[in-house]
């Protein structure tokens, strides 16, 4: 009887959220951590009710900080559906059955895609700024991210070469968000070069034959795994002591949100350091 | 001398007395048969004088060192055990183990030991066929075989004639009394009444786990015994063509 | 039987000199061979002493290992099916594995990940021969099998769960299937020591097995200590399987497919398929790992996938052919 009327409710609270939907929505839960970013950055006042618990991994997540003030949720159709949220973000790589069963209940789900380029970093905010009903704070945003990039461009006479090297000897190919960041930073890409234009897995002995001017890894998390004991593997620690290296944090990379640009900036002291190394 | 001596030999198997201060003595030159109904207690006094179960008392062979005692006693289950498929001739080799040091060749002397324990047993002609594959007689052999390899001063056989034929069952007996002749020992327990008195130099009796006759096998299969043990009846001779004996009727109700 | 082991032995050195050549690289045979042994500092030799070497010496190794332990421990127990992966040795040597790397005994103990391997493989081998009896019947032995098989590879998930790092979760699979992958001479060092332990351990197994082809008694009788042969078979076997599952993750099929491809050739001689078996092993791990190159060389495919192509219609077999003993 009691459970009876609990559903009930939640189906008045249901139909009572669904006609906002059409304005701007007020209830938002975001369940992927490139969304989360985005959100937090766009979203209004009270808008935001919920990011997913990885947001406040500062490994993971260039907002963690301001991750740690919103309620955390963990992707789980249930907990989210009884957040009673008018829209849900996703992104690409949610899990489809979540997804799904969300839509199944009546609540509006945007799927985000992964950003590929610097431009698509501009053309999410942009999404995000429209599903939000936000589109004049994104429009403010992509203004300062055009602002900012245009000033990091600066024409380069060499382009010292770079390896991006993660977990599983997976690479990053130019049509990439990291692949877009290492030439905006001034670097060529090794992955090129070595046959995986489009990156993927690069095999620990076509790294080592490259000879890239110098490797840049992702920096592990803790636990130990065997995807990331490669960029332990001798050749990597061989490669790494015989030039200048760089070991970078996921945060700013996986990501299309504006704190991909920190991650060129940082990518200058290791362009400098390689440029004077290499007379 | 003494092929194998057993002071107050007393077995317990959990909780069960299975064997009760036997004493026995085997020399050189004897061939003893071991008789008793089922579960009288004659494997587990083979095992416990190989020191293969616990045991109380004393047993001049288990308390020697392994390795002296496998070249003292050969010893042949009656459980037919042969786990892959190897040839006759290297299942015969297997007895000559307690001879050979770690990774050692068959040498000369081992050879020559095998080949005359299989053509004692009739197996000069099986040698390279797969042991597995033999007839359930033949494997018998082989594993006599392969104990008459070991060339030990004494060997314990449990039930060696069971499943054979007449012919080489007869041959089994003759086997060991010619080792017996030639100054070895032999220790065999047997059902078969008549095989037993026909080839054993000496029948040891045991009932209920106690030793109850030891001596001559004309003294020892006295009517009173066969009723008391083996509650039968049985025909017992003194013949032209040696002792004969044959089991007649049942005296009572086997249980 | 010597020619036997001098063909197996020059088919384990052809093998050994293909895997060295064989690589995503393509740099020629010759050329490969002389960065290797003349060692001119540049990346090549980088790659083959680095990379390619460590990789068939690892095959080597761990082929060898679990080819001798699958014919020692067929050879105690006196049946065909005993195999380290099938029995859920490989398993349990799996989840100390994972156990070491992620509490950080591995990282903190050089040879941290190789014992606790040695540990639960220990474990497994102990479980499987307390359950199985001395004479392993194959009912028992397949039951035993799947239930430790089981609990091990439940374990080692739940490990790989916990660990706060994200890559781990998947990393099941190589932990059950195995490869040899982007390995080191770190990892030939993590493993030479107790994989020598073990081999010398079973290598003394010979003379007992051969006697215990007549069963315990008759063994006994013969001088064999049983008590002996069962602690080394299993410190032997725990050493072996330990050590290669630390670094290569369980790679199944190896110990049953070798001794029974090989056993006819040695006369079915316990102590003879040892050495051969050992041979054998390692040529069919390198030979596996050649083969997951250059079938699906951008993919990591794992070695237990070829493996078990081969040796499960085999252990069908094997099964059916023991439909009688189990009936």
């Amino acid at each position: 009887m009691r459970r009876g009327r609990l559903i009930a409710g939640l189906c008045a609270g249901l139909l009572a959220a669904a006609p906002a939907a059409a304005e701007a929505p007020a209830r938002v839960v975001s369940m992927n951590l490139c969304t989360d970013q985005l959100a937090m950055l766009i979203a209004g006042e009270g808008q935001l009710l919920s990011v997913s618990a990885v947001a406040r991994d500062p490994r993971s997540s260039a907002m963690a900080e301001e991750a740690a003030d919103y309620p955390a949720n963990h992707g789980r159709a249930e907990e989210i559906y009884l957040l009673q949220p008018d829209l849900v973000l996703a992104g690409r790589f949610t899990t489809r059955a979540t997804v799904d069963m969300l839509r199944r209940l009546g609540i509006a789900v945007e799927v985000f895609e992964l950003a590929r380029s610097l431009d698509d970093v501009r053309a999410q905010m942009l999404e995000m700024g429209r599903v939000l009903g936000r589109e004049e704070e994104a429009a403010r945003r992509v203004a300062a991210f055009d602002r900012r990039r245009a000033a990091l461009a600066e024409e380069v006479a060499h382009r010292p070469s770079a390896a991006l090297y993660y977990a599983n000897g997976h690479t990053a190919g130019d049509r990439s968000l990291a692949g877009e960041i290492l030439l905006a930073a001034g670097f060529e890409n090794a992955a090129r070069a070595a046959g995986f234009p489009d990156g993927g897995r690069m095999p620990l002995e076509v790294l080592a034959l490259t000879s890239p001017e110098t490797v840049i890894t992702s920096r592990p998390y803790p636990g130990a795994s065997r995807a990331e004991a490669i960029l332990d593997h001798p050749v990597v620690r061989e490669m790494r002591r015989a030039r200048v290296s760089g070991s970078f944090a996921d945060r700013d990379w996986v990501c299309g949100t504006p704190y991909v640009l920190r991650a060129i900036e940082e990518l200058g002291p290791l362009r400098d350091a390689v440029l004077s190394a290499d007379p | 001398m003494t092929a194998l001596e057993l002071r107050h030999l007393s077995v317990t198997l959990r909780g069960r007395a299975v064997l009760r201060d036997v004493s026995l003595r085997v020399a050189p030159g004897e061939l003893v048969g071991l008789i008793g109904p089922n579960g009288a207690g004659k494997t587990t006094l083979m095992r416990a004088a190989l020191g293969l179960v616990p045991f109380e008392g004393e047993s001049s062979l288990a308390a020697m060192p392994p390795a002296t005692r496998a070249r003292t006693a050969a010893w042949l289950p009656q459980a037919r055990e042969i786990a892959w498929p190897v040839t006759v001739e290297r299942l015969v080799m297997l007895g000559r183990l307690p001879h050979l040091a770690a990774g050692q060749r068959p040498t000369a002397q081992d050879r020559a030991a095998v080949d005359a324990a299989l053509a004692a047993t009739g197996l000069a002609q099986f040698r390279h066929r797969t042991a597995t594959r033999l007839s359930g007689g033949e494997q018998a052999r082989a594993l006599i075989a392969r104990a008459l390899a070991q060339e030990a001063p004494l060997i314990l056989a449990d039930e060696p004639t069971a499943g054979l034929d007449p012919a080489h069952q007869i041959a089994t007996m003759q086997r060991f009394r010619a080792l017996a002749d030639a100054g070895r020992a032999a220790l065999v327990s047997i059902h078969d009444l008549g095989l037993a008195v026909r080839h054993c130099t000496r029948l040891v009796m045991l009932d209920a786990g106690r030793l109850v006759a030891d001596g001559a096998p004309g003294r020892v299969m006295t009517p009173e015994r066969l009723a008391q043990v083996f509650h039968v009846r049985g025909y017992f001779a003194d013949t032209a063509e040696g002792p004969v004996f044959q089991s007649l009727d049942l005296l009572e109700k086997v249980e | 039987m010597t020619r036997l082991i001098a063909a197996l032995a020059a088919l384990v050195g052809a093998l050994f000199l293909g895997s060295l050549t064989l690589g995503p690289a393509g740099i020629g045979p010759g050329e490969s061979l002389r960065a290797l042994v003349l060692g001119d500092a540049g990346p090549l030799t980088l790659v083959m002493r680095e990379i390619r070497l460590p990789r068939a010496i690892l095959a080597v190794l761990v082929g060898a290992s679990l080819g001798l332990a699958g014919a020692a421990m067929q050879g105690y127990l006196r049946n065909p099916l005993a195999e380290p992966g099938l029995i859920g040795v490989s398993g349990s040597a799996a989840l100390g594995a994972v156990i070491a790397l992620q509490t950080g005994l591995a990282a903190s103990l050089w040879f941290g990940l190789p014992l606790m391997a040695l540990a639960g493989a220990l474990a497994g081998v102990g479980l499987v021969l307390a359950l199985a009896g001395p004479r392993g019947g194959s009912l028992t032995l397949i039951l035993a099998g799947i239930a430790i098989s089981a609990l091990a590879g439940a374990l080692t998930s739940l490990v790989l769960n916990l660990s706060p790092n994200p890559f781990a979760a998947n990393e099941i699979m190589f932990w059950m299937m195995g490869s040899l992958a982007d390995r080191s001479m770190t990892h030939v060092w993590i493993a030479l020591p107790f994989t020598l332990l073990g081999w010398a351990l079973l290598a003394t197994l010979g003379r007992g097995l051969d006697a215990l082809t007549l069963g315990e008694d008759a063994a006994s009788a013969l001088g064999v200590s049983l008590r002996r042969v069962r602690l080394t078979l299993v410190a032997g076997t725990a050493s072996v399987v330990g050590a290669a599952t630390a670094v290569a993750g369980a790679i199944g099929f190896v110990g049953l497919v070798v001794p029974h491809i090989l056993r006819p050739l040695v006369g079915a001689q316990p102590s003879r398929l040892l050495p051969a078996s050992a041979l054998g092993g390692a040529a069919l791990v390198l030979a596996a790992d050649m083969a997951v190159r250059l079938i699906l060389p951008a993919r990591d495919l794992k070695l237990g996938v070829l493996t078990a192509l081969v040796g499960a219609p085999i252990f069908l077999h094997l099964i059916y052919r023991t439909r009688k003993e189990m009936a």
